[in-house]
Formats: structure tokens, C-alpha cells, sequence
């Protein structure tokens, strides 16, 4: 008989170890299936590689990856922490991003300064909201915030839409309807080759980083998340954490539709996220909700989004079949997850209990 | 040939030794009780022998087989059952359900058979438990009823039980024992762990004594003495407890007053109806009654965890009943509360040990920073002065036994040094060590000015530790007595509701 046993807790550098070993293994059983689908695995990886690492620019177009999940994901985290299950950082990325875009349409002569500073804060405080509305209803009235983050998305992306046909459409663009582009003042600067949302991605780690481990709100945070009854026992206001961590937790989400936005379309569309904003929970969640293995995880799905794009071109894979290779081993490296946790054991001693009986 | 052997059993956790080449004989129609001080290594012993923990060497012999768990649910085929400290049942469902999870066929079980067989059980050992009742509406004692029924629905004969006595009324214990007896005579084998020694006595026929993970003793029971196990649990031999008591002081000015105070629990009922009482500076007030009577509603509310209905609370003369509990230090009301239940309610597991000590200044810190060497080193002092059983400040607390929690959050409240301590149940899981420590603990601060909330359950420690005791029944307050002239019976006729309801 086979049966599925928790496995006793592990020490950090085991824990390390059997990580590697099982994003390894995902990768070799996800040959097996490339294999099966009539491709030749060692090529599509070496491809995937070329196409997200193998130059300037795809490193660079990796990087613009990078930069949303990880600010996502960042924020996804301080939600989970408190035990809000925020599904809704699409959403908040793209009310973010509005917000950004009315500032960037309506002033584009100030200062560039002065306008992306405006457009920034703007991004926090819409993406914040979008999140803490959940979060109120959740306090006050008790509903289930899973529902309202998720649904509040399909609200902000269908807003987005309306705009882009409606009231922002371009004039004098004919055709298909887009927003106007931002003026110079706008867009983010590159810095290094890459517009400068890195900058403030790496600040913002570094940020939360020190927020969620060295300081007294991070810690009554994590008092909140782990044990509510205690955060009350000792007075922490609870409401109150609970909103400000999901404000904090949208604010981050905001400000990645501000950075999409300004410094990679420079505009405003209702594709702007690429659904990132969902793969932002699978980042925080494959990351254990602690930063640095965040980053790493959002480097290797930025370079397996990357990389599958680019199979389409170099290997003349069709669209779908990219997703599927992209989707196989995003499966097995989250099913290698599992197995660290867990192990299948079959058991020896069945016989000698049903001998005894 | 004993029923079950355990041979030379080691388990480590990180670098410490749980336990360390333990061999233990466990005989059919015994009880065997097994003790040692906190952090011994006993519920770890037993876990392993329940299939939860994977032992790194030594052998299990049943019935003089080799026996291999590989999950707690090999050990139930192999008929062993434990009834751990903490219950675990799911409140929302039925008494039945609890029992039952896990172990219907088939899509469609009929429940008939199953329903004659715990009406039979419950039967034969005289537990009034409904089958169709709900779990959260049980005592404490009838939750651990029904884990034992689940534990002989299962087809145990072999049971494990980890403190059992300690979270149950004295009367409750009694009828604990009663049908430990008659599982005895049954043939089934028993292990009872405690820190009780009268219970040891009253009820063991074998006896062994664990010591920093080894076994260092083991005796019939009739042939050994109380001396003999207190020396080889703790190394050498406990000097007598010092019994001293202050004339309670009454012309000093209460500094708390609770006036008919009313609280509803969520169901509507009143769980404490119009309850008066005072503590003074420099008094231990104890609080007596059966379980469930109150106690935890009249703590919540003075804690400022609940609210009252009805009624006002005095301290100092400032009505604190509606104060939050964030605003009530910067108003010079300190109040400190060692709760019932550690783990649902003042630690958090998952935490270290120094953030957990850090819990209730926090707010009173300077800066943004949470102060990483002043929590270790307060952590450090805890361990220090409280005798807590770890390696490291940096040890999840989850990961200490369960006495050793109990210390942590004794330590922090009393460390706090508030004017008024509440504390239910402190002693819950402590060796005896630790126990007079803390009794010892708790009067020194009763006499240097403390006011003490002390919500017991055992007559003869209420009596010989606090200087008043109110007694509570069904959430009234029935009579305030001077501990002085008060006898065990008169205060057990109190706590069942009887007398004219005087104070004195
Ligand atoms: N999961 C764990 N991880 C790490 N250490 C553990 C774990 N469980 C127990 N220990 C350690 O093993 C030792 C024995 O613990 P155990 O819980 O068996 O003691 P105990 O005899 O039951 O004590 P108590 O009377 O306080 O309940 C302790 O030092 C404890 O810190
Ligand atoms: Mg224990």
C-alpha cells in the first residue's frame, strides 16, 4: 500500500539542497514531455536560455520581466502575511497604472521630476485603495476577501477597456483605439539599458526586506498572521494592521502598473500586465512569502516567459505550444514543491499487522 | 514477556537529545506511569511510540515482533491510542462525526452499526456523551471523553495518555481514574504521564522516571516512595515548601472593583451574570469553581479581551470595561494575564522564543526598529530565571515541550511586573519543581505589593495559596471568602452553588 507521510522539518542548507534536486528533476521530467511532443528537449532549453539570457537585449527584456512579478509578488506577500488572500494584484496593478496615465495625459508639460513623482505616488494610493476596499469589507462587514480581490480585477481591467474606447482614445490615432502616448516627461529614464524601474525595484526590496524583519510593524504583522487571538491579547489594533498591510500590499502592485506603464509602453492598454499579476501569487507563494527566494523565483519565470517567447521565433514552435512547454514546467517545479514536503513510502509493515490479526 | 518493548530508543532533534537509548517494558493490564521534569523527553517517547515521530535508532517489539510505524495510523493498526495534551477535535461537527472521521467505507456507510458501538463504549465506561451532540458544546472532560471513545472505537488496547489530569477538575479526574481501572481489569495496557505524584500512587502499578531524556528508574510502584522519584526526576531531594501567609489587609483600598458585570457568550446566555468582586494591592484572590463556571469570561473582561455586557469595572477608580486594551498602559493601567489556553491565545508558535517575549512591550519600544538584542537578551533572562529547558533564543517556541511553554509565558507576564497579574491555571503542565518555584514566585510579589487573580482548580492549592477565594458557579459569584478560617468541604458546598451566597 501506498501512502503520502509528512516529512520531518529539515535544516535550511537541506532544505536548499533538496530545492535544487527537485527544480533538477522537474526539468528532466519536463524533457520527458517536450521529448513526447516531438521536440528535442536538449534544443528547446538551450533555446529558452538563448532567448531570455543569450544577449543585451533579451537579458534586458528578461529584466522588464522581472521588475513587475517581483513588485507584485512583494506585495502579494505582506497580504499573505496577515492572512489576506489577495487575488487581486491584477487589478491593482492596472488602477495603479490608470491612475499613473491620467496624470501623464493631463500634465504632460510638467517637469518630468515632478510628473513621475505625481504619477508614482498616484500608483500607490489607487493600487492601495483597490485593496484596502476588500479589506475594510472584510473587517467591517466580514466578507470573504478571496471573492472581492478577484472579482475587483475583472472591475479595473473592463475600466481600462472603457477608457482606451471611450473617453481616453486618441484622436488622432485612426484605427484601432489607443490611449495617447505619455510625453518625454512621462516615461522613465533608462538606466544601464534598461528604463530605470529596476532602481526602484531593488529599493522597494530592500524596503520590504527591513519592513518585514527589523522593524516593530513587520513583527506585529507577523503576531497578526500567525496568531490573531494574540495580536489581540496584547492590543495591536488589529483593523488597523490589517488595512494598512493591504494598502501597503496594493500600493506595491500600483506602483508596477506605474512602472509598466511609463517606462515600458510608455501608454496605457487593457493588456498592459500580461496577466503577470496573477503570476505574482505563484511567485510569492513558490517563494514561502520571504523576499530573497522571491527574487530568485521571479528570475526563473521571467526566463522561462522569456524564453518560451522566444522559441516561437527560433523554433518556429506555434503560440500555444510555447504555453504549454511554459506551463509543464512551471507544473513540475511547483509539484517538486510537494514532494520536499512530502514523500510516498510504501509500507513494510502491513504484512506483518494483517500476519498479527 | 512485556506487550510492548522499547529498546534502546535515541531521538534527536537538531543537537539535543529528546530521548537517549530509553528501554521501556509496557505490560497488558498495567498501568504504567511514566514522570520526569519538564523537558524529559516524555511526550516525545510517546509520540514515537505513536507512530508521530520517526526515532533515529533503537526497535519497537509488539508482542515480540519488530514493529515498523511509518505513520500514526500504522501505529492505531498495531492497536495503540494517545490521548494528547491538547484536543483535537473539530468543534463544529458531532460527538459521532469526531469519532468516525477517517474511518467509514464505501460511499454510503450506515451509521446504525457504528452509532450501537459508541452507545455501547460509552456504556461500559459510564460517559455521557450524545453521539448526535455537538463537540463545542462538551466540558473539557467530555472533549477528552470522546477521544478516548475514538481511541476504543478504533480498536485500541494499548493507551497512551499525555498529562490528562491537567486541564480536568478534580471530580473529573476521578472518574478519569475510575475507568483507567476498568480498561486495567479489561487487559488493556496503560500509560499515563503526569506530574502528579499522589496520582502516581493512587492509581500506577509500574512506575518509571525520565530524566534530560534517559530513563533513569523504573519500579513497581508499590515498591517505591515518594522521596525515591522526586530525587531520581530531579537529581536530588526538594526541599519542603515554606507555607507562609500574610493576614489579608483590609483596610486597603481595592484596586480593582468588578460591579455587577454580565457577559453573554455567543450563543446569548449569560456566562457571568451580575458578578461583584474586589482585589486588593499585596492579595493573591483565588478563583474557585468547576470547570467552565465563568473563569475564562471573568478574565477575558477584566483583560479587556471581551467586552461586558452589564456592569462596571473599577481600577483605580476609572471604569476600564470598555477601555481597549492598546490605550490602557499609557493610562497607568497594567494589567497582566497568563490565559487558559497558551497556545490559541498569548504565544505564537511559529514565532522564536525572543519575539514571543517581546509580545507585550512592543508598543512601548522607541523607534521603528524591533530591538533584536534587547528581545535575546530578555529571552536569555527568562530562561535563565524560569529554568526553561532550550538551546537557543532563536528555538521556535512551538518546539519546546510543553511545560517549557508554560514557563515562557509565566515568565514574560510576571517579568512585566504589572499591579495586577490574572493568571488561570499556571501551573498546567509544570514539573513539581517548577511548581513551587512558581507558587513561591507568585507571593513574593503578592508581598511586595501585586494584586493576583488566581483562577484554580485544585481546593488544597487554593486554599494553602491565596489569602480570598470567590467561588463561581454556573456564572455566578456565590461567596468571598478569607482563605484563613475556610475548609475544603465549606468552599466545595460554595462551588456547587450551595450556601446563602454571604461574603465575609
Ligand atoms: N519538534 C521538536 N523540535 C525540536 N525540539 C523538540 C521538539 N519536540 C521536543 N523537542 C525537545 O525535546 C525535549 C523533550 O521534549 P518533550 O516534549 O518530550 O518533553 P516532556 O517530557 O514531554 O516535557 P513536559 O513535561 O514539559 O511536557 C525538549 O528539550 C524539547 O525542547
Ligand atoms: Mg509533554
Amino acid at each position: 500500500m501506498i501512502t503520502i507521510q509528512k516529512r520531518d522539518s529539515v535544516t535550511r542548507k537541506q532544505g536548499a539542497l533538496r530545492q535544487l534536486a527537485s527544480i533538477a528533476g522537474a526539468l528532466m521530467i519536463g524533457a520527458l514531455v517536450i521529448f513526447l511532443s516531438g521536440y528535442n528537449p536538449g534544443t528547446v532549453y538551450i533555446e529558452i536560455i538563448r532567448g531570455s539570457l543569450g544577449s543585451g537585449y533579451s537579458i534586458s527584456e528578461t529584466v522588464q520581466t522581472v521588475i513587475p512579478l517581483l513588485i507584485m509578488a512583494l506585495g502579494v506577500t505582506i497580504c499573505f502575511k496577515v492572512k489576506f488572500i489577495n487575488i487581486g494584484p491584477e487589478g491593482q496593478f492596472y488602477t495603479g497604472a490608470m491612475a499613473a496615465t491620467y496624470f501623464a495625459i493631463t500634465w504632460p508639460d510638467l517637469p518630468r521630476g515632478a510628473l513621475l513623482a505625481l504619477m508614482c505616488a498616484s500608483s500607490i494610493a489607487m493600487g492601495g485603495l483597490w485593496c484596502v476596499i476588500p479589506a475594510l469589507l472584510k473587517v467591517k462587514v466580514g466578507v470573504n476577501e478571496t471573492l472581492v480581490t478577484l472579482m475587483m480585477n475583472y472591475i479595473a481591467i473592463k475600466f481600462v477597456a472603457y477608457l482606451q474606447y471611450g473617453p481616453w482614445k486618441d484622436p488622432s490615432v485612426i484605427g484601432y483605439p489607443v490611449i495617447r502616448q505619455f510625453s518625454q516627461s512621462g516615461i522613465l529614464p533608462d538606466a544601464l539599458g534598461v528604463h530605470s524601474g529596476w532602481i526602484i525595484a531593488i529599493l522597494l526590496l530592500i524596503g520590504m526586506i527591513a519592513l518585514l524583519g527589523k522593524t516593530k510593524y513587520g513583527y506585529k504583522i507577523t503576531v497578526l498572521g500567525e496568531n490573531p487571538n494574540t495580536a489581540r491579547y496584547a492590543g495591536y489594533g488589529t483593523a488597523k494592521l490589517l488595512v494598512s498591510a493591504t494598502f501597503i500590499g496594493g500600493g506595491l502592485c500600483g506602483i508596477a502598473g506605474f512602472i509598466q506603464a511609463s517606462g515600458v509602453e510608455n501608454s496605457l492598454n487593457a493588456m498592459l500586465s500580461n496577466g503577470w499579476g496573477f503570476t505574482s501569487i505563484v511567485v510569492a507563494w513558490m517563494g514561502r512569502l520571504k523576499p530573497l527566494p522571491i527574487v530568485a523565483v521571479s528570475v526563473l519565470i521571467a526566463v522561462l516567459i522569456q524564453g518560451c517567447t522566444y522559441l516561437q521565433i527560433s523554433m518556429g514552435v506555434p503560440y500555444f505550444m510555447a504555453s504549454v512547454i511554459q506551463a509543464i514546467i512551471l507544473f513540475f517545479i511547483l509539484g517538486s514543491d510537494f514532494f520536499m514536503n512530502y514523500r510516498i513510502v510504501r509500507r513494510q509493515g502491513d504484512k506483518e499487522a494483517e500476519a498479527r490479526r | 514477556m512485556a506487550y510492548i518493548q522499547l529498546r534502546n530508543i535515541t531521538k534527536k532533534f537538531g543537537s539535543v537529545y529528546a530521548n537517549r537509548r530509553i528501554c521501556l517494558d509496557i505490560h497488558k493490564g498495567e498501568i504504567h506511569a511514566l514522570l520526569g521534569g519538564n523537558g524529559s523527553g516524555k511526550t516525545t517517547l510517546m509520540n514515537i511510540l505513536a507512530g508521530r515521530y520517526k526515532y533515529d535508532e533503537g526497535n519497537i517489539l509488539i508482542d515480540g515482533r519488530k514493529a515498523v510505524f511509518h505513520s500514526p495510523g500504522d501505529s492505531v493498526k498495531a492497536g495503540i491510542g494517545m490521548i494528547h495534551q491538547h484536543v483535537d477535535l473539530v468543534d463544529s461537527l458531532s460527538v459521532e462525526e469526531n469519532i468516525l472521521a477517517g474511518t467509514e467505507k464505501g460511499l454510503f456507510p450506515t451509521r446504525k452499526k457504528a452509532r450501537g458501538k459508541i452507545k455501547d463504549l460509552a456504556e461500559l465506561y459510564d460517559f455521557h456523551v450524545e453521539p448526535e451532540g455537538k463537540v463545542y458544546q462538551l466540558t473539557i472532560g467530555g472533549k477528552q471523553a470522546v477521544e478516548i471513545l475514538k481511541v476504543f472505537y478504533r480498536g485500541a488496547s494499548v493507551l497512551i495518555l499525555d498529562e490528562p489530569t491537567s486541564v480536568l477538575a478534580p471530580i473529573e479526574a476521578r472518574a478519569l481514574f475510575v475507568n483507567l481501572g476498568k480498561m486495567k481489569e479489561n487487559g488493556c495496557a496503560i500509560v499515563l504521564i503526569t506530574h502528579k505524584m499522589q496520582e502516581v500512587f493512587d492509581i500506577s502499578d509500574r512506575v518509571t522516571v525520565l530524566r534530560k531524556g534517559e530513563a533513569v528508574y523504573t519500579s513497581l510502584t508499590a515498591d517505591t516512595g515518594q522521596s525515591m522519584l522526586t530525587e531520581k526526576m530531579v537529581g536530588h531531594a526538594i526541599e519542603g515548601r515554606t507555607e507562609y501567609r500574610a493576614a489579608p489587609r483590609r483596610d486597603i483600598r481595592p484596586l480593582l472593583a468588578v460591579s455587577d458585570v454580565t457577559v453573554h457568550n455567543r450563543f446569548g446566555s449569560a456566562a457571568l451574570s451580575g458578578v461583584s468582586l474586589d482585589i486588593r494591592p499585596g492579595e493573591i484572590h483565588g478563583i474557585a469553581g468547576a470547570a467552565g463556571s465563568g473563569q475564562k469570561e471573568l478574565c477575558d473582561v477584566i483583560a479587556g479581551i471581551a467586552a461586558a455586557d452589564e456592569g462596571r469595572i473599577l481600577y483605580n477608580g476609572k471604569d476600564i470595561a470598555h477601555m481597549p486594551i492598546a490605550g490602557r498602559a499609557a493610562k497607568g493601567v497594567r494589567i497582566g494575564y497568563v490565559p487558559e489556553d497558551r497556545m490559541d491565545t498569548g504565544l505564537v508558535g511559529g514565532m522564536c522564543i525572543s519575539d514571543n517575549v517581546m509580545l507585550r512591550r512592543i508598543d512601548r519600544e522607541k523607534g521603528l526598529f524591533f530591538n533584536e538584542k534587547k528581545a535575546r537578551d530578555l529571552a536569555l533572562r527568562i530562561i535563565g530565571k524560569y529554568g526553561v529547558d532550550a538551546v537557543d533564543p532563536a528555538q521556535k517556541l512551538k518546539d519546546l515541550s510543553g511545560g517549557n511553554i508554560q514557563k515562557i509565558l509565566l515568565g514574560r507576564e510576571i517579568e512585566e511586573a504589572p499591579d495586577l497579574l490574572i493568571t488561570a491555571y499556571p501551573v498546567r503542565g509544570l514539573d513539581i519543581g517548577a511548581t513551587n518555584y512558581i507558587f513561591g514566585l507568585l507571593r513574593e510579589r503578592r508581598d511586595s505589593g501585586m494584586a493576583i487573580l488566581f483562577v484554580g482548580e485544585d481546593t488544597d492549592v487554593l486554599l494553602e495559596l491565596c489569602d480570598r477565594i470567590s467561588t463561581l458557579y454556573r456564572g455566578r459569584l456565590t461567596a468571598t471568602l478569607d482563605a484563613a478560617g475556610t475548609t475544603k468541604a465549606e468552599l466545595g458546598l460554595f462551588m456547587a452553588g450551595g450556601g446563602t451566597g454571604g461574603t465575609r
